[in-house]
């Protein structure tokens, strides 16, 4: 399914949602929408091949976990389309984006816009930490480093079972400081798995601040290399780039694109913050209407109406 | 007693050459838990993981999410202790049907503690949609591999390997405990490697004059709770539960919650691993050592009667001793 809007209006169109979002509730995985606007919208508007949504725009509430007594329970990977043969599968690892997930949803007319309104709110499914239940989510990602495991076991099982369809992990650079993220790219080499490729967001950002700080990590390139992954990089924010790395060949092997971010990408006044970007809090209503303003003004958008406080 | 060589190696065999969608997993560990001829005979059904059992754990998740149904065998403490959060995320969570098959039970490794999972049943029955199993003799290993994968959603099985006693006649059925005895005095309930040592001490009881009632179970959960309950009211003195794991959280916990949630006043005598881990050394002299054999559970029925039985080793017969070191398995690990 193609969407009508460029690569580029969805981009833009996700990083004003979550802005909006962020100064209306005072806090939000901002940053995120920053680094991976680009990644988002070349992955559900012309990366992958994904079928219609089997899903309602506006999302179910919450419908309890699996068990053995919800004969109801359905994943939010409906979202993503069909599960068939043929089609793309998706796993968002880095389950905090789901903020940013959310907005690319509602760009390519997926997911209504009130639906971000049900954001964290409670008894809804559109969760803070995507959930195998939230929009656009098939399992959960939440703990770090598990989802190319998990997607490894599925292409290589979409490969034994004939399907054309791949499967893509949108993935964090966090996730290559977990031990487990090395045993899956091994394993995939291994065992060539070829319908597998990542894009990982690289923005040398964690949560207790810049990668190099918390934890270094080195040339993760040459290390994906040596595991056996092709691998491919890029400037996240070129789209034409984006294109071409993802077209990169990898027979009886798994690719991996290096998408090198800038986490304040469109927003360069989030940089008074660094390296405190990972969840964006206002520290006083005065950063709040600066940041309401310059960062609008930024992204070529109205303020956001804050009312009477 | 009939003695069986590697029942699992054959029936594993026979059952998933009928089930395409039955997949092989191993961690490194493929000869040691007996798959080895099933990898050199079925490679296209079977897959190596490597030493890396936090990816095998959410790979197999991945694989369920396909449709797979695969068996990851290694030994049952490598597939909770270290991918806990895996077991969690891609397994427990989304009911993914992965069958994991946990070799050396408890003291049934000399490997030590990094080898001994001794609180296996407790991590695992208090996980959310899963199903525990344990086998207790040949005919059990046997068929829990047919029966885990009647399981929608995930199963872990406690596997006995190697030589192993061929002790019921009839399949392992998920749900229903076997009653080996009816006796009135003393409920002894246990499980796996246990049952073996029960039905010993029980012989001598017989010829003093307890009179035991016998419980074996292979489904740990779900947990007939309201089985135990009606046998606990149906004995003079009390309850033993009798177990290769550590007393809490395991059966003697389950049979307390049991007791206590209906109510039912009845002293219970928990054996087992007590609050303690064990360290490497033959499965006899563990049992005897962490008071886990036939005469440990002859002197909790003596505590629990107030009588003396006057049994002691001798009358408790030959005590089966398997070597440590065998020629099916050089390391015995």
């Amino acid at each position: 399914m193609r969407n009508e809007k460029t690569t580029t209006e969805i981009a833009h169109g996700i990083r004003a949602r979550v802005f909006e979002h962020t100064i209306r509730n005072n806090g939000g995985y901002l940053s995120q929408a920053c680094s991976a606007a680009e990644q988002l919208a070349f992955l559900y508007n012309e990366g992958l091949n994904l079928g219609p949504s089997t899903m309602p725009m506006v999302p179910p509430p919450f419908g309890g976990v699996p068990s053995a007594a919800n004969a109801t329970y359905v994943t939010g990977a409906g979202y993503n389309g069909p599960f068939d043969a043929v089609h793309d599968r998706l796993f968002i690892a880095p389950a905090h984006y789901a903020l940013v997930a959310y907005a690319c949803l509602i760009e390519v007319g997926r997911l209504a816009p009130e639906g971000l309104e049900m954001f964290n709110k409670d008894g809804s499914s559109v969760e803070m930490i995507g959930a195998e239940h939230s929009p656009g989510m098939e399992v959960h990602n939440g703990t770090l480093g598990i989802g190319f495991s998990t997607a490894a076991g599925l292409a290589w099982g979409r490969k034994r079972l004939g399907h054309t369809g791949r499967v893509c992990v949108f993935m964090s650079d966090g996730e290559v400081q977990e031990g487990q993220t090395w045993e899956a790219v091994q394993a995939a080499a291994h065992h060539g798995i070829d319908n597998l490729w990542a894009l990982m967001d690289v923005n040398r950002q964690q949560c207790d601040g810049a990668m190099d700080d918390v934890m270094t990590v080195g040339d993760i390139a040459t290390k994906l290399r040596d595991f056996g992954a092709v691998v491919a990089e890029c400037d996240a924010h070129d789209l034409g780039a984006l294109r071409a790395c993802a077209a990169t060949p990898h027979p009886g092997r798994p690719l991996i694109v290096l998408a090198h971010s800038q986490p304040a990408q469109g927003m360069k006044s989030l940089m008074s913050r660094f390296p405190r970007l990972h969840y964006v809090r206002f520290k006083s209503e005065e950063e709040r209407a600066r940041m309401n303003h310059e960062i609008a003004a930024e992204l070529g958008v109205a303020p956001v109406p804050l009312g009477v406080h | 007693m009939e003695m069986v060589n590697r029942p699992y190696a054959a029936a594993f065999e026979a059952y998933a050459i009928q089930h395409p969608e039955v997949l092989c997993l191993s961690a490194d560990l493929t000869s040691s838990c007996e798959i080895d001829g099933f990898r050199d005979r079925h490679p296209e059904q079977f897959l190596s993981l490597g030493m890396a059992e936090q990816n095998m754990l959410s790979f197999a998740g991945g694989l369920g999410l396909a449709g797979f149904r695969p068996f990851l065998h290694s030994f049952g403490v490598f597939l909770y202790r270290r991918p806990y959060d895996q077991l969690m995320a891609s397994i427990a969570y989304p009911r993914r049907k992965v069958r994991l098959m946990g070799f050396l039970p408890g003291i049934t490794t000399p490997g030590g503690m990094t080898h001994q999972a001794i609180e296996d049943i407790s991590v695992m029955r208090t996980i959310p949609n899963m199903t525990v199993l344990e086998a207790g003799d040949a005919t059990e290993v046997e068929s829990i591999v047919a029966e885990a994968d009647t399981v929608d959603g995930p199963v872990y099985c406690r596997i006995l390997r190697g030589s192993v006693p061929r002790l019921f006649a009839t399949p392992l059925k998920i749900g229903q405990m076997r009653v080996l005895s009816e006796g009135e005095d003393v409920l002894v309930v246990t499980a796996g490697i246990t049952t073996e040592e029960a039905i010993r001490a029980r012989a001598a009881l017989a010829a003093a004059g307890v009179s035991v009632r016998h419980l074996h179970l292979n489904t740990l959960k779900p947990f007939d709770a309201a089985q135990i309950v009606d046998h606990a009211a149906g004995v003079r003195h009390g309850v033993i539960t009798l177990e290769n794991h550590l007393v809490t959280g395991g059966i003697g916990s389950m049979v307390a919650e049991a007791l206590a949630e209906a109510g039912l006043a009845r002293r219970l005598i928990r054996l087992g691993l007590q609050d303690t881990y064990a360290h490497g050394g033959s499965r006899p002299y563990l049992m005897t050592h962490y008071g886990m054999d036939a005469l440990s559970l002859v002197r909790a029925v003596e505590r629990l009667t107030g009588q003396d039985t006057g049994i002691d080793e001798d009358a408790l017969g030959a005590v089966r001793i398997d070597a440590v070191h065998s020629v099916l398995k050089a390391e015995a690990l």
